[in-house]
Formats: structure tokens, C-alpha cells, sequence
């Protein structure tokens, strides 16, 4: 038996899987409606493909973000409150140093990431993982103060008034984006770790 | 002791066996990811079941919205030196469509749960106690402008002509056939404005003349312009684009 265990570790909890995957599906719909909803207006001087777009139309695409928007904060809840109080944000986020992010990147840039041992991120993960969850408290808060500029003007004042909140909505979702572009990348190039968000185990390298 | 050996055994053959099941994984996952984002390109939303759930989700957004607005809460004002020129023309036609309503024959009309139904001409609306306010007026598009408006109190308005203040909405039909409605707690909110100008002057027929309701806590579609008659309610009317999918409440 212990030889049989000793060849798998848990990686990911339970909780971790199913608000990673429900996060997923969320912030696709949210990122091809809100696509839709840009091509309303566009804030600067190009437009989203309608193929990529989700909704058909703008209110097609306003219904599709303001259902899916209750589903990841929801989802958003349960994450975080689970990470803060497991402790897992800290086991797994921290400590991150911008020396062990810098070194970590430029070894992934070099192809030569060490990724042994799945149940241990290196700083360049951390650094990308952490990112993601300060790209989604920014969205949620600039996307407030669009959707509520005088209910939750407070909010709306922070990002610098309405029109600048579109903006920092804009960009915050091309962030996050870039950084899931990048996650899935890396998940092709190193395709075991793939079934481990899904089964929660990994075979351990010896 | 057996049974711990044939596992032994298992393991060691495993390798091969687990990069197969992974690829195999990895290849379903990624179908069906690929699946999900051709669902996004097509026309989901023309399903019957999503279209369902999608309008449940909008009537539940009108139900939070009602929960989160404040009566007490004032739209920000800004100076005169921020109003944008030119102020944008925005309806479902052209600008060159506008409804041209004659103001001399104009009466307001007044329906519903309303004590008091004389209709209005303009020269006694204009007569009544005028505010102004410079607001910002956010489309549903996602574009904003901001303007000033002049007009009596809609609250004050509605107070003069002994509406039903317990009912739940007001709806309004428009020169334009354009049609909306909103909750009786917005129409009575302070900066709701039954507006005859725009930037002191006479409304344009662009901007809405005779009249435009001004609902700095609601977004530019929840404005109506061209008002012929309003009427109180407790039926829910809907309105042009609500029916068609923007959601109803459409709170700032």
C-alpha cells in the first residue's frame, strides 16, 4: 500500500478544481459577451471580430454578462474565502520575491523550468496565479463602478470617474487575457499537469 | 503481502499507461473547450432553455437593482465648463427622422391611477417651478455625455396631479411610437425631471421637445423623449427596447 501511495500526490483540493473549472466557463462567457458589449462602443479605434463575440446582439450580450457575473462572484466567494481560511493561498502563493520571479521567467523563457515536483509552484506560477486574482478584484470593482456610477459612486470615484473605469475595465480584462493566454500555453507545453486540475493527483517523480 | 506485490507490479507498468490516459485526457478536455467556444460564436443565445434562463437572470438583476437603489442617493452634477459639445443625437432612427411635434396643439395626457387627468398645454407646464441639473447621461452602449437639463420636479409633478405614488410604475407613450416605463420609486427621486430645455434653450426636436423625462439614475434608453401621455400602474408595460431584451430596471 504505502508503495502504491508514495507514487501519487494531491495537488489540487476538490474546491480548487470545481471553482477553477466554474471559473473558467465564467470568465469565458464574461470575456466574449463583454466583447459584444465593447463593439457597442468601442473605446478605442478597433473592433472585436462578432465571431469570437458571444450574445448576437448588445442585449443578448448584456444578458449573458450580468447573469454570468453572479455566477463568479459566487464562485469568486467561495475561492477566496476557501483560500484565506485553508491556508491554501498561503502554502501555495507564498513567499513570492520579485528575484525568484524574475529568475523564474527567464528560466521559462529558456525552456528550462523546473516543474518536478507539480505540488510546489515555482515564483513565475505564483506570480501568475496571484496576478489573476488581482485582475479579478480590479474587473470586479471597475466593473461596479461602470455598471453603478451613481448607487456606488464612491467606487466610480476611485477609478477617477466613469469614462476612466471603462478604461481600466478594458484593459484589466486584456491582462487577464494575456495571462490565461499564457497559462494555457503553458499547460500545452507541459501537458501533465493538465489532468491534475481535474483529478487533483499526480504521479510523483522520483 | 500478495495483494501488495501485484500493486508494486501495477505501478511499475504504469508510466506508459498514465501518459496514455493523460493524452487522452488532454485531447477530450481540449474538444470540448474548442466546443464551448464555437457554442460562443454561434447563436446560443437564439436557444430556447438559455433565453429562459437569461431573462430569469435579467428579472433577478431588476429585483437587485431595486434592492440597491437609494432614493437619497444624487447623481453627481458637474459645472457648466464639463458639458459636452456637441451633446450626442441618439435614438432607433436617424437624425434626420426626428418626430416633429407641433407645440401649439400640444397636450399632455394624463392616464391611470391619476386623481387629477386635465391634460397639460405647454405654456402651463412652463409655468410651474423650474430646476435644472447638469448630469451625466450614460448610454447602454457604454458611452456617456453630459448635459443640462430644465424642468419641473417629477415628484412635485406628480404630486400636483394626485397620482397613486403606491402603485409600481409609470409608463409613457412617446410622438416617436418610441414606449417605456420605470419604477415609482425612481420617478420620485429628487434629480427625476420632467425637462422642457436643454442648455437653457427651447428642447430641439433632436433632444426630445416637447418634453423629456431625465433620469440621471437610469441609463439614456430609460430617458423617454416626444412624451404624449404618461400613465400609472400596477401592470407592468414594458417599453421598446425592454421588450427586446435591455433590461428593464437599467439603473445607473
Amino acid at each position: 500500500m504505502e508503495a502504491a501511495q508514495a507514487q501519487w500526490v494531491k495537488i489540487h483540493p476538490l474546491i480548487v478544481r470545481i471553482t477553477h473549472w466554474i471559473n473558467a466557463f465564467g470568465i469565458l462567457i464574461m470575456v466574449a459577451s463583454g466583447w459584444r458589449i465593447y463593439n457597442a462602443s468601442p473605446l478605442f479605434p478597433f473592433r472585436i471580430p462578432n465571431e469570437l463575440t458571444l450574445g448576437g446582439w448588445l442585449a443578448g450580450a448584456l444578458q449573458w454578462h450580468f447573469a454570468a457575473m453572479w455566477l463568479l462572484v459566487i464562485n469568486g466567494i467561495v475561492y477566496v474565502t476557501y483560500g484565506v481560511v485553508s491556508g491554501h493561498f498561503r502554502r501555495k502563493l507564498l513567499p513570492i520575491t520579485p528575484r525568484a520571479v524574475f529568475h523564474d521567467v527567464q528560466e521559462a523563457l529558456r525552456g528550462r523550468l523546473a516543474h518536478e515536483d507539480l505540488s510546489v509552484y515555482n515564483a513565475a506560477q505564483r506570480a501568475a496565479y496571484l496576478a489573476i486574482i488581482v485582475c479579478a478584484v480590479v474587473l470586479v470593482f471597475s466593473g461596479l463602478a461602470i455598471w453603478k456610477p451613481v448607487q456606488l459612486q464612491e467606487i466610480t470615484a476611485i477609478f477617477g470617474g466613469y469614462e476612466s473605469a471603462r478604461v481600466v475595465h478594458f484593459l484589466t480584462m486584456a491582462l487577464l487575457v494575456l495571462i490565461v493566454v499564457v497559462h494555457v500555453v503553458m499547460v500545452i507545453l507541459v501537458p501533465r499537469t493538465f489532468p491534475t486540475m481535474i483529478t487533483g493527483r499526480a504521479r510523483r517523480a522520483s | 503481502m500478495k495483494k501488495r506485490t501485484m500493486e508494486t507490479s501495477l505501478a511499475g507498468h504504469s508510466p506508459k499507461l498514465i501518459r496514455s490516459i493523460e493524452r487522452r485526457l488532454f485531447l477530450k478536455q481540449g474538444l470540448s473547450l474548442g466546443a464551448l467556444a464555437l457554442l460562443a460564436g454561434c447563436d446560443l443565445t437564439d436557444d430556447e432553455s438559455v433565453q429562459k434562463l437569461l431573462t430569469g437572470m435579467s428579472r433577478w438583476n431588476d429585483g437587485a437593482q431595486a434592492w440597491l437603489f437609494n432614493p437619497n442617493k444624487l447623481a453627481p452634477e458637474f459645472p457648466e465648463s464639463a458639458i459636452t459639445k456637441p451633446f450626442p443625437f441618439n435614438a432607433f432612427y436617424s437624425v434626420d427622422e426626428v418626430t416633429l411635434v407641433d407645440g401649439k396643439d400640444y397636450k399632455l395626457e394624463l392616464e391611470g391611477l391619476i386623481r387629477d387627468k386635465k391634460p397639460w398645454t405647454l405654456p402651463e407646464l412652463y409655468a410651474l417651478p423650474q430646476t435644472s441639473q447638469i448630469t451625466r447621461h450614460i448610454c447602454v452602449e457604454g458611452w456617456s455625455a453630459i448635459g443640462k437639463w430644465s424642468g419641473v420636479r417629477f415628484s412635485d409633478f406628480l404630486a400636483r396631479v394626485g397620482a397613486d405614488t403606491s402603485a409600481k410604475y409609470i409608463g409613457f407613450k412617446c410622438a416617436d411610437d418610441y414606449y417605456t416605463s420605470i419604477d415609482m420609486a425612481t420617478a420620485l427621486h429628487p434629480q427625476t425631471l420632467l425637462t422642457f430645455r436643454f442648455a437653457d434653450q427651447i428642447l430641439p426636436p433632436k433632444y426630445g421637445f416637447p418634453m423629456k423625462l431625465r433620469i440621471p439614475t437610469k441609463l439614456g434608453f430609460k430617458n423617454p423623449k416626444h412624451i404624449m401621455s404618461m400613465f400609472v400602474t400596477n401592470e407592468y408595460p414594458g417599453g421598446y427596447w425592454e421588450d427586446q431584451g435591455y433590461n428593464w430596471f437599467s439603473g445607473s
